[in-house]
C-alpha cells in the first residue's frame, strides 16, 4: 500500500524530531549562541536598562537571526552526506512536502526554542513583563519565515566548502522583511503599543513562505543532487 | 499494465567539460539483467544516477515502458531503487527504524515486514543496533534488506557487493536471481561479475572519454 | 515556426555571431546619448529652485539605480530561461549580467552618497531607496559568490539561476518593506527636488541619459555575453573558425 504525501511528509518530521533527541547537542549550540550574543550588548554599550530597552527589539531580533541562520547549515547537510537526501528525490513523493516536513522539524528544533528563550534575554536588557508575548509570538512567526527563506539557500549551498558565511550572505538580504516587522512589533510591545500591525504583515509572510518556498527548495535540492 | 522496460537512446552527458557518456545505448527488458563494467572514473555511477532521473541528459532519450520518463518522474521513481556506494542509513538510527523511515515514505510497512527483510539478508542479529555501530557490511545487508522491501520493477545498483564476504556476495546472486524470476529489470555497476544463476547478463563496458 | 528563432538563440556560435554584429549597434547609440545627455543635463539644465546645481548628480545618479534594477530582472530572465529550457546560452548572459549590475549599483550608491554628503552633510544617512540600492547590491554578490563557490559549471548556473529567480521574487517585497520601515522612522530622502514637476529642460537631459545607459548596459552584455560563450565553448570545434574570422 503506497504512502501519501501527506504521510510521508509526517514520517519525515517524526524522523527528524526523533533523531535530534539522540543528537541533542547540535540543537543547544543555536541557543548559546543567541544568549551569548545578547550578552555581547550590555557589556559594549552600557548596564543602563533604559538604555537598553531602547535597544532591546533590535538586539534579540539580529541575535535570533543570526542564530537561526548557524543552525540553517544542519537542515539537509547529514542526509546529504549519508546519502538518504537522494533517496527523497527518488522516492517518488512529492519532495516540496518532504522538504517541509524537514523545514518544519527544523523550526520545532529551532525557532521555538529561541522564541521561548527570547524572554529572559529581553527581561536582561530591560524588557517589561507585559511586552513578552510581543517577543515570543513574533520571534516564533520570524523563525518560521527564516527556516523557509533559509532552506533554500541551504540547499543551493549543499556540498559547498565552508558554506556557513555564503549562506549567511544569500540568505539575510532576503530576510530584510522580516527582521524590519518583527523587530517593529517586538518595538512597539515594549513600548505598550500594540503591535497587530506588523504582526499582520509578518503573518502574511509567514503563509506566502509556507507555499512558495518549500518549492523552491526542493528545486534546489533537486539541483544540487545532480 | 506498463511493460517493464527501460531503453536509453544515444544519451550524452557532460560534468563541467568531460563528456562522461558518449552516445549510450542500452535496452534491458523484463527479467533481463544489465552489467555495467569500466575502469574507475569511467561513468558507471553517472550513467546509473542518469538513468534514475537525478542527472538530466543533455542529448538523446530514456524511456520507461515506452514512454520518456521526463514526462512523470515522480511515477517513474516509484518504478525504481536506486542503491548508490554508500548504503542510505542515518548513523543514529536503528537499522529498523531506517528500513522503516527510508522505504517508509513510498509504501507503509509493517513490523512483521521488516523482520521478515532483516532475516533474509542475515540482519536480524543487529536489527535493533544503531547504524553507527554496524560495520561497512553489515550496513550493505541492512541496505539489501531495504532494496527487497521496495519491491520495486527497476533496480539500479552501484556496485552492491562492495564489503560483502563470500557469502554476502552469493546472498546478492540470490536476490537478484529471485528479482529476475518475478520479471524485475536489474542494472548493477560492478568490478567483476555477480554470482546470478539466471540467463547470462548482458555486459556494457564503459570507456574513460 | 516562430520558436525557431528562440532555438536558434540557443546555439552558442549563432549566437555568438549575433552578438558580434550587434555590437555596434549599441556602442555608438551609447556614447551619443550619454554624452548628449550629459551635456543637456550638466550645462543646458536650469538650476534648482532649491538644491542650485548640486541636483545635477540626478543626471548619472537615476539611471544607475533605475538600471541596477533593470539588469537585475534582465538576470532573472536570462536565468529563468537557462532553468527551464536548460539553455547553456542563457546561463551565460545571466552570469554576464551580475557583474555589470554590482557596478550600476556601485555606481548608485556612490553617486547617491555623494548627493546625500551634500544635501545633508553626511555621507549616509539611511534613505530607504539608498538602503534598498545596498540590499539589491548583496543580491549581486550573493549571486556572484555563489556562482563562484561552486565547482561544476552546469550545478553553478542551475543554483545560481534559481538563487536569481528567488531575488527577483523578493526585490518588491524588501523594496516594500524599507519603505515602510523609512516612513516609521522619517529618515531624510534625497531624491526630492525643489518642484513637485521637473520641467522639461531637466527632465528631458534625463531621459536621454536613461535610454543611453540602457543601450550602455546592452553593449556590455554583448562584449561579455561573447567572453563568456568563448570561455564555455573553448573546447569546441566551432571556436577555431570564429576566431580565425
Amino acid at each position: 500500500m503506497s504512502t501519501s504525501a501527506l504521510q510521508a511528509a509526517r514520517l519525515i518530521l517524526a524522523r527528524d524530531l526523533r533523531l535530534a533527541l539522540r543528537k541533542r547537542g547540535q540543537f543547544v549550540q543555536p541557543l548559546a549562541f543567541f544568549a551569548i550574543v545578547t550578552t555581547l550588548f550590555p557589556l559594549s554599550i552600557s548596564p543602563d536598562l533604559a538604555r537598553l530597552r531602547e535597544i532591546a527589539s533590535g538586539v534579540l531580533w539580529v541575535a535570533a537571526l543570526l542564530a537561526s541562520l548557524l543552525a540553517l547549515e544542519f537542515l539537509f547537510r547529514d542526509d546529504a552526506h549519508d546519502g538518504t537526501l537522494e533517496q527523497y528525490a527518488l522516492s517518488g513523493q512529492s519532495l516540496t512536502w518532504l522538504v517541509f516536513a524537514k523545514t518544519t522539524a527544523h523550526w520545532l528544533l529551532t525557532g521555538v526554542p529561541l522564541a521561548l528563550m527570547a524572554p529572559l534575554a529581553g527581561m536582561s536588557l530591560g524588557v517589561p513583563y507585559a511586552a513578552l508575548p510581543g517577543i515570543i509570538v513574533p520571534i516564533a512567526l520570524g523563525t518560521l519565515v527564516l527556516s523557509l527563506i533559509g532552506a533554500i539557500g541551504a540547499a543551493l549551498t549543499l556540498g559547498v566548502r565552508r558554506s556557513g558565511v555564503l549562506l549567511t550572505l544569500l540568505t539575510l538580504p532576503l530576510a530584510v522583511p522580516v527582521l524590519i516587522f518583527g523587530a517593529q512589533a517586538t518595538d512597539l510591545a515594549i513600548r505598550g503599543a500594540s503591535f497587530a500591525a506588523p504582526l499582520y504583515l509578518l503573518s502574511a509572510m509567514a503563509v506566502l513562505g509556507v507555499t512558495l518556498a518549500p518549492l523552491a527548495a526542493s528545486a534546489a535540492v533537486r539541483i544540487s543532487l545532480e | 499494465m506498463v511493460r517493464r522496460s527501460i531503453q536509453a537512446e544515444r544519451i550524452e552527458l557532460w560534468r563541467g567539460e568531460r563528456h562522461v557518456l558518449a552516445g549510450i545505448d542500452l535496452e534491458v527488458g523484463a527479467g533481463e539483467m544489465l552489467q555495467v563494467t569500466g575502469a574507475n572514473g569511467s561513468g558507471k555511477t553517472s550513467l546509473l544516477r542518469t538513468l534514475c532521473g537525478l542527472m538530466h541528459l543533455e542529448d538523446g532519450r530514456l524511456l520507461w515502458g515506452g514512454r520518456s520518463v521526463y514526462e512523470d518522474l515522480p511515477a517513474f521513481h516509484s518504478q525504481l531503487v536506486y542503491l548508490g556506494h554508500a548504503p542510505p542509513l542515518k548513523a543514529d538510527l536503528t537499522a529498523r527504524e531506517n528500513l522503516h523511515y527510508w522505504v517508509g515514505i513510498r509504501r507503509s510497512l509493517g513490523a512483521a515486514d521488516i523482520t521478515a527483510a532483516l532475516e533474509r539478508v542475515g540482519a536480524a542479529a543487529w536489527g535493533e543496533q544503531p547504524a553507527r555501530t554496524l560495520s561497512a557490511g553489515q550496513k550493505r545487508r541492512v541496505a539489501l534488506a531495504g532494496v527487497i522491501l521496495f519491491a520495486a520493477p527497476l533496480w539500479l545498483l552501484d556496485e552492491p557487493a562492495t564489503n560483502l564476504d563470500g557469502e554476502g556476495q552469493r546472498l546478492v546472486g540470490t536476490l537478484i536471481d529471485e528479482q529476475l524470476q518475478c520479471g524485475g529489470v536489474v542494472i548493477v555497476a560492478v568490478h567483476q561479475d555477480l554470482p546470478v544463476r539466471s540467463a547470462e547478463p548482458r555486459r556494457l563496458e564503459l570507456s574513460a572519454a | 515556426m516562430a520558436w525557431t528563432w528562440f532555438h536558434r538563440l540557443g546555439s552558442p556560435p549563432h549566437v555568438y555571431a549575433l552578438a558580434a554584429r550587434l555590437t555596434p549597434w549599441f556602442a555608438w547609440p551609447a556614447a551619443a546619448l550619454i554624452l548628449a545627455g550629459l551635456y543637456g543635463g550638466l550645462v543646458l539644465a536650469p538650476p534648482d529652485y532649491q538644491q542650485g546645481d548640486d541636483f545635477r548628480i540626478i543626471y548619472v545618479h537615476a539611471p544607475s539605480a533605475w538600471m541596477s534594477l533593470m539588469v537585475y530582472v534582465t538576470m532573472a530572465v536570462a536565468a529563468a530561461v537557462g532553468l527551464i529550457w536548460r539553455m547553456k546560452v542563457a546561463h551565460a548572459a545571466a552570469a554576464s549580467c551580475a557583474a555589470i549590475g554590482a557596478s550600476f549599483t556601485i555606481a548608485a550608491l556612490a553617486t547617491g552618497s555623494l548627493w546625500g554628503r551634500k544635501m545633508w552633510g553626511t555621507y549616509w544617512e539611511w534613505d530607504p531607496r539608498l538602503v534598498s540600492e545596498l540590499i539589491l547590491l548583496f543580491l549581486f554578490l550573493g549571486y556572484m559568490a555563489l556562482r563562484s563557490a561552486i565547482d561544476d559549471l552546469q550545478r553553478a548556473d542551475r543554483a545560481s539561476a534559481l538563487l536569481a529567480v528567488v531575488g527577483v521574487v523578493n526585490v518588491p517585497i524588501i523594496h516594500y518593506s524599507v519603505l515602510w520601515w523609512n516612513s516609521l522612522h522619517q529618515a531624510p530622502s534625497v531624491m526630492k527636488l525643489g518642484k513637485p514637476d521637473m520641467p522639461a529642460a531637466m527632465l528631458a537631459p534625463l531621459l536621454i541619459m536613461l535610454v543611453g545607459f540602457t543601450f550602455l548596459f546592452v553593449y556590455l552584455l554583448l562584449v561579455r555575453l561573447r567572453g563568456e560563450i568563448l570561455r564555455r565553448e573553448r573546447t569546441a570545434s566551432w571556436i577555431r573558425e570564429a576566431l580565425a574570422e
